[in-house]
């Protein structure tokens, strides 16, 4: 399979981000457990980074690829101390319910 | 054309997995089928020349941070958390909402000045995506976020133990 194959417009690419995104959006509205809300942002992360790749190859310019792997360093630090927060709410709320989470002390 | 099969079959599989991520009473299998679109969008990054990034792509999202999820997901307990019953009038109101983001990019999209094909790439001494282009490119331009996000992991660390350690009484000493 030849290289020139394997091109899809970039069109294609671009909207199924929005579609991707639009699902991690719904996720973030819908979902009451705070573990599926983070799992939801994180994908929205991910098709972001996908938006980045595909532009990063329509235009040849591998600055784009260089910015994703930022986005995936700065993920990773988020979903650690997110984690970690969720870990300590637990701890005094013992229910991960953010319907539950509605008050700023305790 | 066999891009374009690749393409829709992958996409396909992605945004299956997603909503099977979104309508899951299981947080385990939530996290599997988010691992799933995280491989799927491994492939389009091999798709779209960017080798590298697929790789890592797989090991520190599919392999690092999924995995972390899972732990967590075991240490709480979190398996069975059903959609709740307390929104009723919200829920169909969410999904329009997301419905109304998306129709609004894609409208975006298709009348916005994407160009369709991708530029041809230079058949330069290093492939384009390559470890190596992309080596100089971070190191060379873009030194200072490099070292910013050094920063950044390690003050992610640093609260994510402060977070999670255990408060221990103070001991009495006589």
């Amino acid at each position: 399979m030849t290289e020139t194959e394997l091109i899809v417009p970039t069109n294609y690419y671009i909207i199924l981000s929005a579609v991707l995104f639009s699902i991690g959006v719904a996720g973030v509205l819908l979902r009451r457990n705070a573990i599926i809300i983070f799992m939801s942002i994180e994908l929205m992360l991910n098709s972001a980074n996908l938006a980045f790749v595909a532009f990063a190859r329509s235009f040849a310019d591998v600055a784009g690829q260089v910015f994703v792997f930022f986005v995936i360093t700065v993920a990773a630090a988020e979903v650690a101390v997110g984690l970690a927060l969720i870990v300590t709410i637990f701890r005094t709320k013992k229910s991960i319910d953010i319907d539950e989470m509605h008050m700023l002390e305790g | 054309m066999a891009g374009l099969i690749i393409f829709v079959i992958v996409g396909v599989i992605a945004v299956v997995a997603a909503l099977g991520m979104l309508l899951s009473n299981n947080a385990v299998h939530s996290a599997l089928y988010l691992i799933l679109n995280f491989v799927c969008v491994a492939i389009f990054y091999l798709l779209l020349n960017a080798p590298f990034l697929a790789m890592v792509q797989i090991t520190v999202y599919a392999g690092a941070i999924m995995v972390l999820f899972l732990f967590v997901i075991m240490l709480l307990g979190a398996e069975q958390v059903p959609l709740s019953s307390s929104l009723r009038w919200q829920m169909p109101l969410g999904v329009v909402m997301a419905l109304a983001l998306l129709g609004t990019a894609a409208y975006a999209i298709i009348s916005g000045g994407v160009t369709l094909a991708p530029q041809e790439l230079a058949s330069e001494a290093e492939a384009f995506g390559s470890p190596f282009q992309i080596g100089d490119v971070l190191f060379q331009n873009y030194l200072f976020p490099f070292e910013l996000t050094s920063v950044l992991l390690l003050v992610a660390m640093i609260g994510a133990i402060v977070l999670t350690k255990d408060e221990q009484p103070k001991k009495e000493t006589d």
